[in-house]
């Protein structure tokens, strides 16, 4: 049964144009209308018990709903007034996506969003759910989803996007999707799938997403990073994109911006990075928490201030950008909500629990864990830190945590002396011991402790009150975590570094 | 003090799950005792010098990637290597690697993809992907220690009689979900499916390997003993929880 986690139920044999295109309130069967119905207020009632049993409720109430009302997505989603967005990419997903949410909202549209990144259909049958009244009727301007990689075929026929947003491919749960060429096909396939009128908002600075611009049968839009000179930086080791897509040479970058992301130029057949329509023209990160941004498009200027870190975060507000602006939107929108932007559900939340200053990250492959190690070791000048380190593997996870080994943790030893507490939790807690060991951690200091809650406890009896504790977690990690907080009477993002 | 030399092939290439920490466990156990070990890394184009080295090793890497190196791993390192090993220098093989030294790998459309015929084995593609954690226990004589590790492959593995199974298959599918071989031993040349990363887990296994090597370069040296509680405490971990996990699955069979 693990296999099946990507895949949706195939259900019945419908197909799907009858059904979505002929929908009009006053036409519809009289039977597909109740079952829509039913289907909803089933998926709220169970919604509404799952929460009160303490459960995120983000994908079971979907997954019933789709049982009764197989054709809902396409039904709930195309009454959206201005049409719907998906997001997918390895990296950033749920980060672009809310700040593209934040944008439109202070746009003044209606946005119905999956927040908590439940990115499978079901995850997506439950946002919809949850959004639409119990006659059927959707009332959003506009829908935004972020959507799993392997999702993205079948999303793109339900949802029939005006736009999609691809952030980026790095390696990730290669027990689940196998390896990453057939992702980026997934994807392509998708891509290849949208109708005329839509867009493609790309990075082109990522050679691996870039390339699937010969599958674009739309209006196509670049991002990328064009402030020069940028910090020259190494290439991590496990990088996923060091030969050229064309003729396998090695590419010759002109500049890395992190991962295998940046300006590339093959030496031997000249295939090179395409022209970003919308750049980066100025980053200048501010403190260990925001940083100053410039984005430019057609003469257009957009200068925020965020106030999340990392040049992981750059681009999640640059795909933001652009897909706002392929969208229509004024700058001066797209400035209030990106300022207005405070992290996304899980990903470097600032919280205060008992007087202590925790930092909760979600880590879940290489490139994403490298650049929260950056983040850190630049952000430890200020003071000692503690770090708790919580890996799980459950599916949601990737049941693999080989790919601990590709993470450059020996960067970590520059910043041992500030290094005040170091656990490992997590049902992978002695796997994770290990890897700090062979990263030169001193062993003597790694304190395995599998149970996070009593994990998070210990760190926070032992961490000295003016210390930041890092809790760095897997994806189910980072969900029990956040519950054990709650339980803590964590107070949610009112510490700020400045 | 002494000196080892441990040539990596196609780092940046063949490093698909991880592999990578096979290399960090024999440098850092290396330092550990005083011993230096030197890494050199063998991309395209660079050529192989079988006297050169102690020990080499060889991550699994995509397709695409298995491609790139196919014909320079058969025009400009295949005879050194089987050299290597006729000397018996100490080789790690992982995965792709593993199947690229059997004697060909045949595709789901039929076509024969040749190795170097190191190992006597032969891979065919399989309807369905072998993924999940490995508990073997190893099959060499006078080493009675367990391994755990992941597999992920798709390929399956037979052994001809020219080589010796690595470990037995306790929970998982190994070479090829039939026979509960996992893995193939030739000198002193390893291929295995696991990875995990392997070695940092299984420490017995990496200090065979480099004892092997030690004393081929210098004989008579020992390897000193390490303090392993951390390595054999994750491994333990492991250990138990496939095994109950195995044990609740052919229950419920």
């Amino acid at each position: 049964m693990g296999g099946a986690v990507a895949h949706a139920p195939e259900i019945g044999g419908r197909t799907r144009s009858g059904f979505a295109e002929a929908w009009v309130p006053g036409t519809l069967e009289v039977q597909k209308l109740l079952r829509l119905c039913f289907a909803i207020i089933l998926a709220k009632l169970i919604a509404r018990l799952c929460r009160a049993l303490g459960r995120a409720g983000s994908t079971l109430p979907g997954r019933v709903a789709l049982r009764i009302a197989p054709g809902l997505i396409e039904t709930l989603a195309q009454q959206a007034r201005r049409g719907t967005v998906v997001v997918t990419g390895t990296n950033g997903k749920t980060t672009t996506a809310t700040m593209l949410a934040t944008i439109l909202r202070s746009a003044g549209y209606r946005v119905v969003h999956n927040r908590e990144g439940a990115n499978l259909l079901r995850g997506l049958a439950s946002t919809l759910c949850r959004a639409a009244g119990v006659n059927g009727r959707l009332h959003a301007d506009v829908v935004v989803m972020e959507v799993d990689e392997a999702t993205v075929p079948q999303a793109i026929v339900r949802l029939r996007p005006m736009a999609v947003v691809v952030t980026n491919f790095f390696r990730d749960q290669l027990d689940r999707y196998g390896e990453l060429e057939r992702t980026v096909g997934l994807v392509a396939e998708g891509i290849a799938r949208l109708n005329a009128r839509s867009c493609a908002v790309l990075c082109a600075d990522d050679p691996l997403v870039a390339e699937l611009s010969r599958w674009v049968p739309c209006r196509l839009i670049f991002f990328g990073v064009e402030t020069r000179p940028w910090v020259p930086r190494e290439m991590p080791h496990a990088a996923d994109a060091k030969y050229c897509r064309q003729c396998d040479a090695p590419y010759r970058y002109e500049f890395l911006v992190y991962g295998h992301l940046g300006s590339y130029l093959c030496p031997r057949c000249g295939h090179r990075r395409p022209r970003p329509d919308v750049r980066l023209a100025r980053f200048e990160p501010v403190g260990a928490s925001g940083c100053h941004l410039e984005m430019r498009a057609n003469g257009r200027s957009v200068a925020v201030r965020l106030k999340v870190p990392g040049a992981y975060n750059a681009y999640n507000a640059l795909a933001a950008c652009a897909a706002a602006l392929s969208m229509g939107i004024h700058e001066e929108h797209i400035i209030r909500g990106l300022e207005s932007f405070r992290g996304a559900f899980g990903r470097m939340e600032a919280v205060r629990v008992g007087g202590r200053r925790v930092l909760l990250a979600l880590v879940k492959n290489p490139a994403g864990f490298n650049e929260v190690i950056s983040a850190l070791v630049r952000g430890a000048d200020s003071g000692t830190i503690g770090l708790v380190v919580a890996i799980n593997d459950r599916q949601a996870d990737g049941t693999d945590v080989s790919w601990l080994w590709d993470v450059d943790f020996e960067r970590l030893t520059q910043v041992a002396h500030r290094i005040q507490l170091l656990v490992t939790s997590g049902t992978r807690a002695h796997d994770m011991a290990v890897r700090l060991k062979y990263a030169g951690m001193d062993p003597a200091r790694i304190q395995p402790i599998p149970g996070l809650g009593q994990a998070i406890r210990a760190a926070l009896d032992a961490v000295e009150p003016d210390s930041l504790l890092y809790l760095l977690c897997s994806y189910t990690a980072m969900l029990q975590a956040r519950r054990a907080l709650e339980r803590m009477k964590a107070v949610g993002r009112i510490w700020e570094d400045q | 003090m002494y000196t080892l030399r441990l040539g990596h092939l196609y780092p940046d290439l063949m490093n698909l799950y991880g592999d990578r920490g096979n290399v960090i466990a024999l440098e850092r156990r290396c330092r550990w005792r005083g011993i230096r070990l030197e890494i050199v890394p063998l991309g395209l184009g660079d050529e192989l010098d079988p006297e050169a080295f102690d020990l080499l090793f060889m991550g699994g890497g995509q397709d695409r990637e298995q491609r790139a190196i196919f014909r320079d791993l058969h025009k400009r390192k295949g005879d050194a290597l089987r050299e290597a090993v006729r000397r018996g220098v100490v080789v790690l093989a992982i995965c792709g690697a593993f199947q690229l030294l059997g004697h060909y790998y045949r595709t789901h459309q039929g076509d024969t993809i040749p190795g170097l015929g190191i190992f006597d084995a032969w891979t065919e593609a399989g309807p369905r992907r072998m993924i999940g954690n490995v508990v073997a226990r190893m099959a060499i004589a006078d080493l009675n220690f367990t391994l755990v590790g992941f597999e992920n492959h798709s390929g399956r593995t037979y052994l001809g009689p020219g080589c010796r199974p690595l470990a037995r298959v306790l929970v998982g599918y190994g070479n090829n979900g039939e026979d509960g071989t996992e893995g193939a031993v030739y000198e002193n040349a390893v291929g295995t499916y696991l990875h995990g990363s392997l070695l940092p887990k299984n420490p017995q296994l990496a200090d065979y390997l480099l004892g092997k090597a030690l004393s081929r370069r210098y004989p008579g040296a020992r390897l000193s003993p390490l303090d392993d509680r951390l390595e054999q405490l994750a491994h333990r971990v492991m250990v138990q929880r496939c095994m109950s996990d195995g044990r609740a699955r052919s229950w419920s069979r």
